[in-house]
């Protein structure tokens, strides 16, 4: 009876994108941010960047292999994770706050709640904020950035320009104290911070790339990086002694790194395009407000972590319109 | 230009056959004519083993007004009733079994001429009906059956659909431009049942010779539009959509909308029914891909055994390990090479194994991409989950049954799951639940 033929459901067709494609498109659109990172910031941002990625592919492979699963990390998402981690942490973190990152991101993060697809918090983030409310010291030193032909022996430590601006208004209720900020070096990434957030033109370009393939659809980095322009605004004009401008919040901070690559994994943001703008517009709305009036000066990874919980509820509330049942 | 929300791109594969001219298949020894060919209720064999039949002969009687009887595609002796494998359902069917004689001589009083417009219309629907006509796309649904509908569902317009979406098949191109007046007959015929006076062919845009060859013979009454390359531009109800606007509402008809669509190689066997009395005992059919030495498109007796078309068209590539029924998207793999070609057979279609995707699916990473790809606006993805875990009361509640197995969830998921495995799973355990309720009742 058997002829030897193989017999599966159809479609017998696929699409090349697989997830391994889809990791890899990421991970390529990180590069100029991360490259951006090394220039400023010498070796030891390579060295985090390394580290970080090894561990968490380290750490799945192990963590599976301890549960008897499959090891799947060549489909690239843990070095992804890895990637993003580093751009997440200062460029002059020590070794082992980068190795218990991974064990965070990958361990806390994904594996716990049964791999890849299955974790209702982004990984990267859940690390970075664990990072920092349990080694604050290690996660809040920044070195002033130096392109790499000019570096001296002797890195200097300096503020963030989000930073700068909170302990202005926290120490002397205005933003004259945090000095003059230049928006130029805002955009390419002169200034202080974590490894691959500082440059905001190459995390754009990377951005751009990953919406041009597909991959992400434009909605969340625009209503995102909108939602703040617009209620940073609107506070810059109602006082802008003590409110910095619009343009400079837009470009500081993890935002642009968590608008492009962090709110919009897909795993842990909405399915649809409705319910895409609302998390993006809900992640914007607590950024500025722990940015304007929290004990933090950056609201990006709570912000993110935050609406990531609202994600099953949004897209419970947004399903699409049934062909035949509107209009 | 006209479309459809969502839908997918796959690459087309249509040249393999676009260029080759129809070619008739010869006659074979033995013939396996399914009883059941149609979507509907049961027909009964009229024959018995021993019997002398001829071409054209009827050989089975409709159970049933929405039913279908097959006929003799060539003359011969009736070997027996026997248990074929159906290439639809992969299971063992009646089948009226034909020893061909050679001679392909035509049963008493067909083919003959006359002029199928001075008939009304109900004289016309039952040579329709008495023709075993059904959709030719793959459906296979009675023709006769969407020619009737009820007197509060009016039809007011009438699609020709020539769209042929799925990758690879040509035959529907071909017979546009070949034998377009055989389709712009059938076209006016069902105008003439219905007493439209307009109607629409619709041709995706990767077909524009077939376009210009309608226009030249269409007469002013019949618009040939030319639609958007997507997939499933040639889906019943996105084509609707597309062409006039309307939605189909979930678990309704066409006809709910005022609407009728008929395949382009169904319009052309109502033709021949209605006017030389020729019942659907051929096709045209592409056998294509790259697994099969010499892709062809071909006219083909129902009932003709795949192995034979094989061969006819130059048999197996060494590593040829898939044979589809259908097209990339909607068809089925067939696990038998005894299978006959059906009414319904748009297509046969060979793979590679390298062509054949074995990897495994992993869990779903909410990427959203079947959401944007499903044009019925369901949620794959939460479907897939449920089917995973056979939960179809859930399902159900996700509009399960409005799902029309196009494929563009499954094609574009890029974690490889198997969405309309799980929903045609979901879906049988649906039916068989509500079909026990009945019996219960």
């Amino acid at each position: 009876m058997s002829d030897g033929l193989v017999v599966s459901s159809s479609p017998h067709i696929h699409s090349p994108e697989d997830i391994g494609w889809i990791m890899r498109q990421v991970i390529y659109a990180l590069v100029p941010g991360a490259a951006i990172g090394v220039y400023f910031f010498g070796l030891p941002a390579f060295n985090v960047i390394w580290i970080s990625v090894v561990s968490c592919i380290g750490v799945e492979a192990l963590l599976q292999w301890l549960m008897g699963r499959a090891i799947t990390v060549k489909d690239g998402s843990a070095a992804l994770t890895g990637l993003l981690l580093a751009m997440n942490l200062p460029p002059t973190s020590p070794w082992w706050l980068v190795v218990i990152g991974a064990l965070v991101a990958i361990g806390l993060g994904k594996q716990v709640y049964g791999g890849l697809g299955n974790n209702p918090f982004n990984p990267a983030l859940t690390a970075r904020v664990f990072l920092l409310i349990s080694f604050p010291v290690q996660m809040t030193s920044w070195i002033v950035p130096r392109p790499f032909l000019l570096r001296s022996a002797d890195a200097v430590t300096g503020a963030t320009p989000l930073g700068a601006i909170k302990t202005a208004v926290f120490m002397h209720g205005n933003l004259a104290a945090a000095g003059k900020i230049s928006l130029m070096d805002l955009f390419m990434g002169n200034v202080g911070g974590s490894l691959g957030e500082i440059s905001a033109i190459a995390l754009i370009l990377g951005g751009t790339y990953l919406i041009y393939k597909k991959i992400i659809s434009w909605h969340i980095p625009v209503f995102y990086i909108g939602t703040v322009f617009v209620m940073t605004g609107i506070f810059w004009l109602i006082n802008p002694g003590v409110y910095a401008n619009p343009v400079l919040h837009i470009f500081s901070g993890g935002l642009m790194l968590g608008a492009f690559f962090m709110a919009t994994d897909l795993v842990t943001s909405p399915v649809t395009v409705f319910g895409k703008v609302i998390f993006a517009i809900g992640c914007g709305v607590i950024t500025v407000v722990i940015r304007l009036w929290g004990g933090y000066p950056e609201g990006v990874s709570f912000s993110i972590l935050i609406m990531n919980a609202f994600v099953p509820l949004i897209n419970r509330g947004t399903s699409p319109v049934v062909f035949g049942a509107g209009r | 230009m006209l479309s459809f929300r969502g839908g997918i791109h796959p690459p087309g594969m249509k040249h393999l056959v676009r260029d080759r001219a129809i070619v008739d298949m010869p006659l074979v020894p033995l013939y396996r004519v399914l009883v059941q060919q149609h979507i509907g209720a049961p027909a009964k064999p009229l024959v018995k083993a021993g019997d002398t039949v001829k071409k054209g002969q009827v050989l089975s009687e409709p159970l049933g007004f929405v039913s279908a009887s097959v006929h003799a595609p060539t003359s011969g002796r009736v070997r027996g009733i026997e248990n074929c494998i159906n290439p639809v359902t992969g299971l063992g069917s009646p089948c009226v079994v034909i020893e061909a004689d050679g001679e392909d001589a035509w049963a008493e009083g067909i083919p003959f001429d006359v002029d199928p417009f001075s008939m009304d219309g109900s004289e016309l629907i039952s040579r329709i009906r008495s023709s075993g006509i059904v959709g030719m796309g793959g459906a296979t649904f009675p023709s006769h059956v969407k020619l009737s509908p009820p007197r509060d569902k009016p039809i007011d317009a009438f699609i020709v659909n020539g769209v042929e979406c799925e990758p690879y098949l040509g035959a529907d191109h071909r017979l546009m431009l070949e034998e377009p007046q055989r389709i712009v007959s059938g076209a006016r015929l069902v105008m003439h049942i219905l007493g439209l006076s307009v109607a629409v062919v619709a041709i995706e845009a990767n077909k524009l010779d077939a376009v210009e060859v309608m226009r030249k013979n269409a007469p002013g009454s019949i618009r040939v539009e030319v639609l958007d390359v997507k997939y499933p531009q040639g889906a019943e109800k996105q084509l609707i959509k597309a062409i006039l606007g309307r939605e189909v509402p979930p678990g309704g008809l066409p006809m709910d909308v005022g609407a009728l669509v008929h395949n382009a190689g169904t319009c052309a066997a109502i033709w021949d029914a209605c006017s030389r009395g020729i019942p659907l005992i051929e096709r045209v059919t592409s056998v294509t891909g790259s697994g099969i030495r010499e892709p062809k498109n071909i006219r083909v007796r129902v009932g003709t055994p795949l192995r034979d078309v094989i061969d006819f068209c130059g048999g197996l590539q060494e590593d040829a390990s898939k044979v589809i029924f259908g097209g990339p998207m909607m068809g089925i793999a067939q696990y038998s090479m005894d299978v006959p070609v059906t009414k319904g057979t748009s297509g046969i279609l060979v793979l590679r194994s390298r062509e054949v995707d074995r990897s495994s699916y992993t869990s779903c990473i909410s990427c959203g991409r079947c959401v944007d790809a499903c044009p019925m606006g369901l949620l794959p993805n939460v479907l897939s989950r449920l089917g995973e875990r056979s939960m179809w009361e859930d399902a159900l509640g996700y509009n399960l049954m409005d799902c029309i197995e196009c494929g563009s969830c499954a094609y574009v998921c890029p974690a490889y799951r198997p969405i309309v495995h799980f929903i045609k799973h979901m879906k049988a355990l649906a039916r068989e639940a509500s079909a026990k309720k009945r019996q219960a009742v």
